[in-house]
């Protein structure tokens, strides 16, 4: 399992277009891919379980994604937030 | 007549179509064999992702872009892996599909629902869809069909949700009323982007309103009347027809400077009250933003925001509104504006308090996180920083001391910002006015504020029912105070500005450009047709009518006059 903290930099914070645009990144992985924020775990791979959780711009989040393509996909998700998820 | 929430402009008069939810109930059982009811589950599903993106693809063209997203949004929300893995768990303990994705969506609608962020909250609309779409596949039902519709008619439904707009005939919808939904629902937004006027959120819409009852829908008020009388559906007609004459010889306004009618160049800016309604300012063609306020950042928030929340809210608009001018408002807490973590006390006087610069001064390191995150953002754009409330010169020169203190912290940090950037003060108080000679000379701007100047020039609330006779711009006092600080501002040769309502007051616009105001920020759908008011006027003739205005000598004379005079 590998995981890094970031924190959510776009405007709307992981809202729909954005959650969907990260867990559909995060569906072409293998790995279970886990958002921790805020003390809770949230499946990486579901928009509507990250919209729901509704986390605002600002926030440090943790991923972690655990299998066998689990850097690579941790790669992913860090660029991605850090890019401000397509917004 | 019905009030309701004023969701998008216009009157449509029209015959009403109630669109009554087709019959969803089903009977609970338990299916005999789970996997095959797994598959008749995956199978409704197929054909409500594949009747979704048709719906998402007619969108594109009949709707827009953004709309046809939130419709196939829908299907990675059905298609979503945790939303499927709870159904199909359901199911494998013994439910069947109908129940499953009942149960399903009701916990996401809770989850929802529960949400703090109002954009969450309206994502219960889909989720209605996704059930109602779901359900209809699995009963072998069918989602109300508003896609042929007879013309002029009214809409009138519970809820208007995407999949019913992807196939509304917009040729032949008037208006639309719904129960639910406030000003950003889907709803309200899909109705702005079709030019339907709207009303949302009267209470038993579909009760009260019957299959064939003609109504007026009143989009601008937010007003319903059912069954009108000719009187009235007469007067209805004559003002949608004025209304729809009237915004379309605006048009020919769009993209054209602001310049009187000897050629002379005004600035015609926005209001706006949070960074999303710099869109709204683009869309209206405002050629900055006059007045943004940046209460709603603190407002919004439990505690104070840090510097980069507010490095990005002002960031965003300077970026959005590119070399345009952008003047923020420091924080105008309290008055009327409650923040809970403030811990401000409760004063006899509020009016009168301790609020505003006042406020912000006595907490300097507080203010100072404010006044960086300006400075940093002002690297981006062409940002102002506008002191809100000030009575006094000392004021001024605290807070601009305060923001040259941060401008060093910024230079030794090596951060950058504009070094020129602009400070100006908001005229809102008498005490202003009458200092506003000296004001001029130590500031960048002004920008008058004639909402609250009118309220403690005249000693009167307007939300006071029994003086609110006594508040009127067109009050000699109001017009001689106005008239000084446009005047010292104009010989000091700094801009002048008003932010207030009657910037956009074509009553009033003529005195404005007579006294020689340089900039009118209003908000964003008056733009359009205060420069085409502006347009109408000469120097010369707005001078005479100012002449005559100044002479009179009560309220309801200067009114009188310029409702004679008005083009």
């Amino acid at each position: 399992m590998v995981s890094q903290k970031v924190t959510l930099t776009n405007g709307q914070g992981l809202h729909m277009r954005p959650a969907g645009t990260f867990a559909s990144a995060m569906g072409k992985f293998a790995s279970d891919v886990t958002v921790v924020a805020n003390g809770k775990d949230v499946n990486g791979k579901s928009p509507m379980a990250l919209m729901a959780a509704g986390i605002p711009c600002g926030t440090e989040i943790e991923v972690k994604c655990d299998g066998s393509d689990e850097k690579d996909a941790l790669k992913t998700a860090i660029d991605l937030i850090e890019s401000g998820l397509g917004e | 007549m019905y009030q309701g929430v004023n969701a998008s402009d216009g009157i449509g008069i029209g015959t009403a179509r109630v669109a009554v939810d087709p019959d969803l109930t089903f009977v609970p059982k338990t299916p005999k064999d789970p996997e095959a009811e797994k598959q008749r589950f995956k199978e409704a599903l197929d054909r409500f992702s594949e009747k979704t993106y048709a719906q998402a693809e007619r969108m594109k063209t009949s709707v827009g872009e953004k709309e046809a997203e939130i419709m196939s949004g829908h299907v990675t929300m059905a298609t979503d892996p945790f939303m499927l893995d709870e159904i199909n768990n359901r199911i494998t303990d013994g439910r069947c599909a109908e129940q499953a994705v009942n149960e399903v969506c009701d916990m996401f609608y809770d989850m929802f629902d529960a949400s703090e962020e109002q954009l969450i909250r309206e994502r219960c609309a889909d989720i209605q869809d996704i059930r109602t779409g779901e359900l209809c596949e699995l009963l072998g039902k069918e989602v109300i069909d508003l896609s042929s519709l007879p013309p002029n008619s009214i809409v009138v439904v519970h809820d208007l949700t995407p999949s019913m707009t992807a196939t509304i005939d917009k040729e032949n919808v008037a208006g639309v009323i719904t129960e639910v939904g406030g000003r950003t629902s889907h709803s309200a937004i899909i109705a702005r982007a079709l030019e339907i006027p709207a009303v949302l959120s009267m209470p038993d819409a579909c009760t009260i309103i019957k299959n064939g009852d003609v109504c007026i829908v009143d989009g601008t008020k937010g007003e319903v009347e059912v069954g009108p009388s000719q009187d009235e559906l007469e007067a209805a007609k004559a003002e949608a027809h004025k209304a729809a004459a009237a915004k379309a010889a605006l048009e020919a306004f769009r993209g054209k400077e602001t310049v009187t009618a000897d050629g002379d160049k005004k600035l015609l800016v926005a209001n706006i009250g949070n960074p999303d309604d710099a869109n709204g300012a683009i869309e209206h063609d405002a050629e900055g933003i006059g007045l943004f306020r940046s209460e709603f950042l603190f407002m919004d928030a439990k505690e104070l925001p840090s510097e980069d929340d507010q490095f990005g809210a002002y960031q965003k608009v300077a970026l959005r509104m590119k070399n345009q001018p952008v003047i923020i408002r420091t924080l105008d807490v309290g008055g009327d504006k409650e923040i809970p973590y403030m811990n401000l006390q409760k004063e006899d006087n509020p009016f009168m308090g301790y609020r505003a610069i006042r406020y912000c001064l006595d907490n300097p390191d507080q203010y100072k996180v404010q006044i960086r995150a300006l400075l940093r953002a002002s690297a981006f754009g062409d940002i102002k920083i506008m002191l809100p409330l000030v009575t006094s010169l000392d004021e001024v020169r605290r807070a601009k001391g305060l923001i040259e203190a941060c401008k060093s912290e910024l230079d030794k940090e090596g951060i950058d910002y504009n070094k020129d950037i602009e400070v100006g003060t908001m005229i809102e108080t008498p005490a202003a006015s009458l200092i506003a000679d000296n004001l001029a000379a130590e500031c960048d701007f002004f920008s008058i504020g004639t909402n609250d100047l009118i309220g403690y020039t005249m000693c009167a609330d307007r939300g006071n029912d029994r003086v609110r006779y006594l508040y009127s711009v067109y009050n000699p006092a109001v017009l001689r105070s106005i008239k000084r600080v446009i005047e010292c501002g104009n010989e000091k040769g700094i801009m002048v500005g008003m932010c207030g309502e009657a910037a956009a007051d074509p009553l009033f616009i003529p005195l404005l450009i007579s006294f020689g105001l340089g900039e009118f920020s209003v908000s964003a759908p008056a733009i359009l047709r205060t420069r085409s008011i502006i347009s109408k006027w000469t120097k010369a003739e707005a001078d005479e009518l100012a002449e005559k205005a100044l002479s009179l000598k009560t309220t309801a004379e200067v009114k009188a006059l310029l409702e004679s005079a008005a083009k």
